[in-house]
């Protein structure tokens, strides 16, 4: 048992952990908060894989912009419980043999196929720095750059867009 | 950190699965973007283990990028909740049933 | 005469030429009348019909001379008609003696007629209470006598048959004139039919002796026919046996002999003067003409020619055994013309053409003469009627009947121009020299002697009844007292119908001179198309037994009917004297009733049969109404409701049951639930990767 195994067992723990609990929490803000935990120990996790950079942009973007987003939504609409009846009766234990089937495929093709090197190789010191990945970006993956920001462009346009009040009827 | 990377695999494998009961299983619409957030996320993981143990800055790019897209994606997505919020007073997705056939 | 004689064969071929305006003019006549003779009135109707047959005689006069000039004569051709392969029937005129004499016979007594029917019809459309058919019966007059020429002047079997047909048409027209009148409203138009329908058996002989002639000869032209008949020669003998004897049973049709002769009393329904034009002086001769004109085939056949003489000679006795015991005065006279047709018959029978001919003439001649003033007769009675019935009630009892001698006597002195023609045509008929009867009946006579001795007899009898039943006529019309105040008050016809009595009279005194014997005129004109004449010396042996005879008879009918004349209501003598023979005489030897019997009870029932089991309950009840229109239906019914219902529309229908509930479940998928959709696609990712895992 290795330091590292059991620093990842704790964090996998954590991760899963948080993500259940966003599963199951019957208000939505604390799914909320619960997911950036969740994100955040990702990040944790990014950064002990080498990858720095990406570390901060899920901190920053993920869980500070797109869950900040989501946190507003949540109060805007209210979280209110949802009741009633469920749509379909055999939703829940479709879902659960389907997602237990997911698993296990999954699993299976994890641990009982061959797997890759049991020790991961050394690596650079800069290797995940931002200097590394943006100048990777900005050379080699200069056009989807640009592409990504259109993108971003098109969806700010469209949410704007989507959420203008009807002509004639004031917001 | 030296870890099988069978082993990262698989938290991102069941990071997912969870991911995909909750959209399956609960019926506020945000809950399920978020659940859809968590597929993501899951899918993000198992692209920085791979480029740990391959050394290859492509996939550290590839999940740049995919962040960058599911912020786009939310932001719409969202807006099409409010959107939809407007007029049926709900965000329940089973509510938003008009398609039926 | 020399010049003359260079101008006519000049110009013969050029006068030929117009002979199809014999036929014209009275076409141009009825038509002017059938456009405008109503408006304008009865004179412009009556001089243009007349004045029509008028101008047809003076272009039968013109054929006369040009032939005279030119005597072979000569084929006029006016247009193609029939060319089909080797048959070839145009329309052509054959002017020779034959038809020239039949010409100028028809057109000019034709014209008398017309003159004639002026001033009969003008006061028969008053008795019978129509005027306004004054001008249909001149349209139908001309329409006859243009037929009539057709018939005469034809070239070939079919033209003359149109002709045949076309005066068939026309003596059915002016039989059944006043179509409403006679027995039982109808009386007149069932007499027309029964014309109609008697002469077309005849017709039907007629057509298969054409069948035959063409099959045989291979031509329907009378030329042509005779000269292959003639090559033929002995080979021929059945085929043209049968011909000659079918061609008899057109002209017993035709002519009124056994056994299709029960039409022509019928037919004095019809207005006098179609009774002279047609049913004495030219349409019932058209048989004696066709036998003239086949005159080689029949010379061919010598058993058709000794049949036709019998038939003849048969007719012309029980024709004058009927017409003693009659008592209306037209149908005495229509018995004694089909008698006399008998002995035109037995004529051509015997190969004696021209006594045929010279007898048709004359009898043309006297006979239309006393059916005109038996026309008159009856008019004076019915004038006497009137002016009898307007002075006080109308005698009670029979209802009144011109026609009936028993009504009529002692009309000489009231009508004496009439009662002088009357008398010259009665003593022309009983055949008393030097009038034209004894010329020609004794010609026939004397080739009958000469031939057949039987025949001769039968002719001898004929001709004693002959003379008897017209002095009976004279006698009991003419004489005594006046038995009804209608012959009582009877007046004399105007000069418009006497004068073409006196005519007619005339040539009946003088029409003897056509043939004298020695002197053979009429012969030696007609040697021309009939070939040499066989001239029969003069018999003076017959001459005088023939007029013996007529003598004694007359004598007989003064005796009977002169010396003490019938009273008011008097049974007629010779009932007494002959019994029943005299009412078989009377009852027309119930020849009528034996033909109903036989022939139309039988096939009115045949029919009736045929009609109603045959086509009425058989055809169409049974098999047409059960067996076709319910077995139809019956296999239109399972075919629709069994077969194609169930099978065809049940699969079609089942198929898109099918689908609709294949349709229906899948539907279900489609809840509208986005989890549920979510959850498909997780179930189809599952799959996939285990595929791409296991498979």
């Amino acid at each position: 048992m290795t330091p590292d195994l059991i620093l990842f067992a704790l964090i996998a723990v954590l991760a899963v952990g948080s993500a259940l609990a966003m599963l199951f929490s019957r208000n939505a803000v604390y799914s909320a908060l619960f997911l950036v935990f969740n994100f955040l120990v990702v990040a944790v996790l990014y950064l002990l894989l080498n990858a720095a950079f990406i570390a901060m942009v899920q901190v920053t973007v993920y869980a500070g912009a797109i869950m900040v987003l989501f946190l507003f939504v949540v109060m805007l609409l209210g979280g209110e419980q949802i009741s009633g009846k469920p749509s379909t009766k055999w939703q829940l234990p479709l879902a659960l043999i389907f997602g237990a089937a997911l698993l296990a495929v999954l699993g299976y093709m994890l641990l009982f196929r061959p797997a890759g090197a049991v020790s991961l190789p050394a690596v650079t010191a800069d290797f995940g720095s931002p200097a590394v990945v943006g100048s990777e970006l900005f050379r080699r993956y200069l056009v989807p750059i640009e592409i990504a920001s259109v993108l971003l462009l098109v969806s700010m346009v469209g949410a704007i867009v989507l959420t203008r009040p009807e002509k004639g009827k004031p917001e | 950190m030296n870890v099988p990377t069978a082993y990262l695999l698989m938290l991102a494998a069941v990071l997912f699965s969870i991911g995909v009961i909750g959209v399956l299983l609960r019926r506020n619409a945000i809950i399920v973007f978020m659940s859809i957030e968590l597929m993501t996320n899951a899918g993000n993981l198992a692209f920085i283990a791979f480029a740990r143990e391959l050394l290859s800055t492509a996939g550290q790019v590839f999940v740049f990028f995919t962040i960058a897209v599911a912020a786009a994606e939310v932001a719409v997505g969202l807006a099409l909740v409010v959107a939809i919020f407007r007029t049926k007073h709900s965000i329940d997705i089973d509510q938003m049933s008009s398609l039926k056939g | 005469m020399d010049v003359m004689h260079a101008l006519e064969t000049g110009t013969a071929a050029g006068l030929f030429a117009y002979a199809p305006l014999i036929i014209l003019f009275p076409i141009v006549g009825l038509v002017a009348n059938l456009l405008v003779g109503r408006r304008l009135g009865e004179r412009f109707v009556g001089i243009v019909a007349s004045g029509a047959v008028a101008l047809a005689f003076v272009v039968a006069v013109v054929q006369f001379l040009a032939l005279r000039a030119q005597p072979e004569g000569a084929r006029v051709m006016v247009a193609d008609w029939i060319a089909i392969d080797s048959l070839s029937i145009p329309w052509a005129f054959k002017i020779d003696s034959l038809s020239v004499t039949m010409m100028l016979m028809v057109s000019g007594v034709s014209a008398l007629i017309h003159i004639y029917a002026v001033g009969y019809m003008h006061e028969d459309v008053r008795f019978q209470g129509d005027p306004g058919r004054y001008t249909r019966f001149f349209i139908y007059f001309n329409l006859f006598v243009a037929a009539m020429m057709v018939l005469v002047t034809g070239d070939s079997f079919l033209t003359l048959f149109v002709g045949w047909e076309g005066v068939g048409l026309c003596s059915y027209l002016l039989i059944g004139f006043w179509y409403e009148k006679g027995g039982g409203g109808i009386g007149n138009a069932l007499a027309g039919n029964k014309a109609f329908i008697v002469n077309r058996i005849g017709d039907f002989g007629f057509l298969i002796a054409m069948f035959l002639a063409f099959w045989a000869f291979g031509s329907l032209q009378f030329d042509e026919v005779f000269e292959r008949a003639e090559a033929l020669g002995p080979a021929g003998a059945g085929v043209l046996t049968a011909i000659t004897l079918f061609l008899l049973v057109g002209a017993t049709g035709k002519s009124a002999q056994i056994p299709l002769y029960v039409w022509l009393p019928d037919a004095m329904a019809g207005p006098t003067p179609v009774s002279a034009l047609i049913h004495a002086a030219t349409m019932v001769t058209a048989g004696i003409y066709m036998i003239t004109r086949n005159h080689v085939l029949f010379e061919l056949a010598p058993f058709s020619s000794g049949m036709v003489a019998w038939v003849g000679a048969a007719t012309a006795l029980f024709a004058a055994t009927i017409a003693v015991g009659q008592y209306d005065i037209k149908k005495v006279l229509a018995y004694s013309t089909i008698s006399q047709l008998g002995f035109m018959v037995a004529a051509v029978g015997l190969g004696a053409y021209v006594a045929g001919m010279f007898h048709l003439i004359t009898h043309a001649f006297f006979k239309a003469l006393l059916f005109l003033s038996a026309g008159s007769v009856i008019q004076g009675v019915e004038r006497g009627h009137h002016h009898a019935a307007h002075g006080h009630a109308p005698p009670a009892g029979a209802p009144f009947d011109p026609n009936d001698m028993r009504g009529m006597g002692g009309l000489a002195g009231r009508m004496r121009v009439t009662f002088f023609v009357y008398l010259v045509g009665a003593v022309a008929l009983a055949g008393i020299p030097p009038l034209a009867g004894f010329f020609s009946k004794d010609e026939i006579l004397a080739e009958a002697s000469r031939q057949n001795p039987a025949v001769y007899v039968l002719l001898s009898a004929a001709a004693f009844l002959t003379a008897f039943y017209m002095g009976r006529q004279i006698w009991m019309v003419f004489f005594g007292r006046p038995r009804s105040q209608a012959a009582e008050g009877a007046v004399e016809s105007p000069l418009v119908m006497t004068a073409p009595l006196a005519g007619l009279a005339l040539l009946s005194l003088l029409g003897g001179a056509l043939n004298l014997p020695g002197i053979h005129t009429l012969g030696h004109w007609l040697e021309h198309t009939l070939g040499t004449l066989e001239a029969a010396e003069f018999n003076p042996a017959v001459a005088l037994v023939s007029v013996g005879l007529a003598a004694l008879a007359i004598g007989l009918a003064w005796l009977l009917y002169g010396r003490s004349p019938l009273a008011e209501g008097q049974p007629d003598p010779l009932r007494r004297l002959l019994g029943p023979v005299f009412v078989g005489m009377q009852n027309k030897w119930k020849v009528d009733e034996l033909y109903d019997w036989l022939i139309v009870r039988r096939y009115v029932s045949l029919s009736r049969f045929l009609a109603e089991s045959v086509d009425g309950r058989f055809w169409h009840d049974w098999f047409h109404d059960s067996v076709l229109a319910q077995g139809f239906r019956r296999s239109t019914s399972w075919l629709s409701y069994g077969f194609d219902l169930p099978v065809v529309d049940g699969f079609f229908n089942g198929l898109a049951r099918l689908i609709g509930q294949a349709a229906a479940g899948l539907r279900r998928l489609q809840t509208g639930y986005a989890r549920n959709y979510a959850l498909a696609l997780l179930g189809g990712a599952v799959v996939v990767l285990g595929l791409l895992l296991f498979g």
